[in-house]
C-alpha cells in the first residue's frame, strides 16, 4: 500500500506512544467510569418511568441541577473552540500543541449538554414535537438550533484537523490490532499528504475558524437567553449573555489546563507540552478572572443601587439568604483563591495552575447554580406568597456524576485511539515544504509562510 | 367574538377556598400526597394565598387573602416561550394548554410571573372512591387534549376558565338552533363562589358585568407593570 507524505515531527514517537496500546490501568479506569455511567443511566430510566417527581424540583423551582449541568457542559465546550478557532483567527501560534486536546473537550462535553436538557424534559418521548411544531419565538428553539449547529460544526472542524494525523496513524502504526488499523484506513479518507491537500485543509480550517468564532459567541449567549428573555428578577438583565459567555470561556480554559496537565503527566509529553504553554494559559486565565469579577460587580451593583423590591428579594437570597453559603463559596473559588494563585504562584508551576483550575471549575458550576436557582425561589409575584426551596435528590447527583464520568470516559478512550497532540500542526517541516507549490501575492494581514 | 374575563372582588371574598375545591372537581386536578405537598408540588389551578402583612405594620392586623386563577394575559409570557405551541391564546383570549403536545420542558412555568402553571411530577393518582367521581368532560380533537381530561405525567397544566363549559354551552345553543349568549357560560369557581365575589363575562361587550366592574375605581390587575395585560381583574378591598 502506498503511504502518504507526512511532515517531520521530532516528537512523533512521543506523541504516538499512547495510541499504540491501552494498559491494564486504562481498562480498570474505563470499567470504573463505565460503571458510573451505567448507574446514571439506570437512575435516568427510573426517573423516566416514575416521572420527574424523583428529583428535588418543585414549584416554583421548576429547573434545578439538570439545567445547571446543561449550562456548565456547554460552557466547558467553549474551551476547544476558543483555543482552536479564536486563537487561530488571532494568529496565536503557541496554541498549536493544545488545539486537539482542547477541541476534544468541546466535542465530548457538548453531547452531555444536550443530554442534560433531554434528561430534564418531562416528556422526552415527544422530542420530535420540537421539529414538527417548533416555534422560533421560543428561546428554547434558539437553543436547539444553536447547540445542534455547534455540535455539527465542531465535529466537522475536529475531524478535518484530525485527518492528516489519522493518515499518519494508518501509515506508521503497523502493529496495532486489525480493527484499529482498518478504522484508520477508513477514517483517513485516502489522505495522501499532497501539498495541495495541506493547502486546502489550512484554507478550510481558517474559514471554519471564523465561522466557529461566531458560533461560539452565539451559542452561549443564546443559552443565557433561555433565562434572560423571561421577566423574572435576576434573570432579566442584558448582561446575562456576555456574563455567560465569559464564564463559559473561563471555565473552558481552566478545563484545558487540567486536561493538559493530566496528559502531560500520564503520557509523558513533557517535551511536547512545555511549561511555557501553561504560562500562556495563565495570562489568559488572569484576564478572565478579572473579567468575571468585573461582570459580577457590574451586575450586582446595578441591582443593589436600583433597589427594586423583587430584584432585591433575589439579591438578598444570594448575599445573605438561603444561598449565601454557595454564593460566597463561589466568589472564593472562582475569584479570590484562583486569582491569588495565578498571579503569585502560577508562573512555571503546573501543580498550582491545576489546583486553581479545578477550583475555578467547581466554582463555575456553583455560579451556574447561583444564577438559576435563587431567582426561582423568589418569583416576581409569588415572592411574598410562596417561597421556594430546593434540595437536589440522589437521582440528580447520580445522573450528574454519570455525565461527568461519561465525559472522562470518552476522552480517555479517545486518547488511546488517536494522537491527542496534533502532529501535523506542530511539525517543523510542513510550512517549508508547502512553500514552493503556491506563491500567492501576500494579502493584507496574512502571516508569513515561513516563520 | 368574545373576550372572556373574570373580576374578583376582594371585598366580598371570604377566603372559603370554595373556588379552589370547585376547580379541583371540575377539572380533575390531581391530589398529591402530603409529603409531596410539603415539597411544594400541590396542584391548585385556583390557589388561595394568605397575604403577609408588612412587618411592624400594626394597622394591618386584618387577615387578607388573594385567590388566584390564571390571569389569561393579553400578552402572555408563557405562550411566547413555549417551543412547541402547546400553550396558546385562542381567538377568545383564553390561554389554553394542549396536554397531548406539551414536551414538559417547563419553560412556561418559569416564565409565568404569576405561578399559575403546574407540572405533573408523577402520573396523577386519586384515592379509592375519588377516582369514581372524575369529571368525564374533556376537550379533544385535532391532536389536542385539553380541559379536565386526565393528564399524563410530565406535562404542564393550568386554569382554562373551564374551557369545556364554553364548548358545552356552544354545543347546546347549536343543538337548540339558536345564538349562543355569553351569559350561558361561567367557570366552576364563579358558579360556586360563596361570597358572590367572582364575576365572569365578555370584556368586548361594554354592558357586560365585567366591563362595568373593570371601570370601577377599585379595579386593578396583578403586576400591571409587567405589561402582561391580565384579563383576570381584581377589585381592591375597602
Amino acid at each position: 500500500m502506498k503511504t502518504a507524505w507526512h511532515p517531520e515531527n521530532t516528537y512523533e514517537s512521543d506523541i504516538l506512544a499512547p495510541v499504540k496500546k491501552a494498559t491494564a490501568v486504562d481498562w480498570w479506569l474505563w470499567i470504573g467510569l463505565l460503571a458510573v455511567v451505567l448507574a446514571g443511566l439506570a437512575a435516568w430510566v427510573r426517573q423516566y418511568i416514575l416521572g420527574l417527581g424523583v428529583t428535588g424540583m418543585n414549584r416554583p423551582v421548576y429547573w434545578g441541577v439538570y439545567l445547571t449541568d446543561f449550562v456548565f457542559f456547554i460552557g466547558l465546550a467553549h474551551s476547544g473552540t476558543f483555543i482552536s478557532a479564536i486563537l487561530r483567527v488571532a494568529g496565536q501560534s503557541w496554541r498549536a500543541p493544545l488545539t486537539r486536546a482542547a477541541e476534544a473537550i468541546t466535542l465530548f462535553s457538548l453531547p452531555f449538554g444536550v443530554a442534560s436538557i433531554l434528561i430534564d424534559m418531562g416528556r422526552v418521548d415527544r422530542l420530535l414535537n420540537v421539529i414538527v411544531y417548533g416555534r422560533f419565538q421560543s428561546p428554547l428553539l434558539w437553543d436547539f438550533t444553536a447547540v445542534s449547529l455547534y455540535l455539527l460544526s465542531s465535529v466537522v472542524f475536529f475531524y478535518f484537523s484530525l485527518l492528516p494525523d489519522i493518515a499518519l496513524c494508518r501509515d506508521r502504526l503497523m502493529d496495532v490490532p486489525g480493527w484499529k488499523h482498518r478504522m484508520y484506513e477508513i477514517l483517513a479518507l485516502g489522505w495522501s499528504g499532497h501539498p495541495e491537500q495541506y493547502h486546502r485543509l489550512e484554507k478550510v480550517l481558517d474559514g471554519m475558524a471564523v465561522f466557529m468564532t461566531m458560533v461560539v459567541v452565539t451559542v452561549h449567549t443564546v443559552v443565557s437567553w433561555v433565562f434572560g428573555m423571561t421577566i423574572q428578577p435576576g434573570w432579566h438583565t442584558a448582561l446575562i449573555g456576555p456574563f455567560f459567555l465569559l464564564g463559559a470561556i473561563f471555565s473552558g480554559t481552566a478545563a484545558v489546563v487540567i486536561v493538559l496537565a493530566i496528559l502531560r503527566k500520564v503520557y509523558h509529553l513533557e517535551n511536547v507540552l512545555p511549561v511555557t504553554l501553561f504560562n500562556s494559559l495563565r495570562k489568559l486565565l488572569i484576564t478572565f478572572t478579572l473579567g468575571w469579577i468585573y461582570m459580577i460587580i457590574a451586575e450586582f451593583l446595578t441591582t443593589f443601587y436600583g433597589n427594586l423590591p423583587e430584584e432585591m428579594e433575589v439579591f438578598w437570597q444570594k448575599f445573605t439568604g438561603d444561598f449565601a453559603l454557595i454564593f460566597w463559596a463561589m466568589v472564593i473559588l472562582v475569584f479570590i483563591v484562583p486569582l491569588a494563585i495565578f498571579v503569585f504562584r502560577g508562573k512555571n508551576s503546573i501543580p498550582w495552575m491545576v489546583t486553581a483550575s479545578v477550583l475555578v471549575n467547581i466554582g463555575m458550576w456553583l455560579e451556574r447554580y447561583i444564577v438559576i436557582i435563587p431567582t426561582e425561589t423568589r418569583p416576581r409575584l409569588l415572592y411574598e406568597l410562596v417561597q421556594g426551596r430546593y434540595t437536589p435528590t440522589w437521582t440528580e447527583w447520580v445522573i450528574t456524576a454519570s455525565m461527568f464520568a461519561g465525559l472522562f470516559l470518552l476522552y480517555a478512550v479517545f486518547t488511546r485511539l488517536f494522537p491527542i497532540i496534533p502532529l501535523w500542526e506542530t511539525a517543523e517541516t510542513l510550512e517549508h515544504e508547502m512553500e514552493p507549490l503556491k506563491r500567492r501575492p501576500r494579502r493584507f494581514g496574512e502571516r508569513k509562510a515561513s516563520a | 367574538m368574545a373576550r372572556w374575563s373574570m373580576v374578583i372582588d376582594l371585598d366580598k371574598c371570604v377566603a372559603c377556598q370554595g373556588c379552589s375545591i370547585a376547580c379541583r372537581f371540575e377539572n380533575n386536578t390531581p391530589i398529591v400526597p402530603p409529603e409531596e405537598a410539603e415539597l411544594g408540588r400541590s396542584m391548585l389551578w385556583n390557589e388561595v394565598f394568605p397575604l403577609r402583612a408588612e412587618e411592624g405594620d400594626v394597622a394591618s392586623e386584618k387577615a387578607k387573602f388573594l385567590t388566584r386563577p390564571c390571569m389569561h394575559c393579553e400578552n402572555p409570557p408563557c405562550v411566547k416561550v413555549c417551543p412547541v405551541g402547546a400553550t396558546y391564546k385562542d381567538d377568545q383570549g383564553i390561554v389554553r394548554q394542549n396536554y397531548a403536545r406539551c414536551i414538559g420542558c417547563r419553560f412556561c412555568t418559569v416564565a409565568c410571573p404569576y405561578g399559575v402553571r403546574y407540572f405533573n411530577w408523577y402520573a396523577p393518582q386519586w384515592e379509592e372512591g375519588l377516582d369514581r367521581h372524575l369529571n368525564p368532560d374533556r376537550v379533544t380533537g385535532n391532536k389536542d387534549l385539553e380541559g379536565p381530561a386526565i393528564r399524563p405525567r410530565g406535562v404542564v397544566e393550568k386554569c382554562t376558565y373551564c374551557i369545556h363549559r364554553l364548548h358545552k354551552a356552544r354545543a347546546r345553543a347549536e343543538a337548540e338552533g339558536r345564538e349562543f349568549r355569553p351569559d350561558e357560560y361561567v367557570p366552576a369557581c364563579v358558579q360556586t363562589c360563596t361570597g358572590k365575589a367572582r364575576f365572569f363575562g365578555d370584556l368586548d361587550d361594554p354592558d357586560s358585568i365585567v366591563s362595568r366592574l373593570s371601570q370601577e375605581r377599585r379595579a386593578f390587575r396583578l403586576l400591571e407593570e409587567a405589561g402582561t395585560h391580565p384579563k383576570t381583574i381584581y377589585l381592591q378591598e375597602g
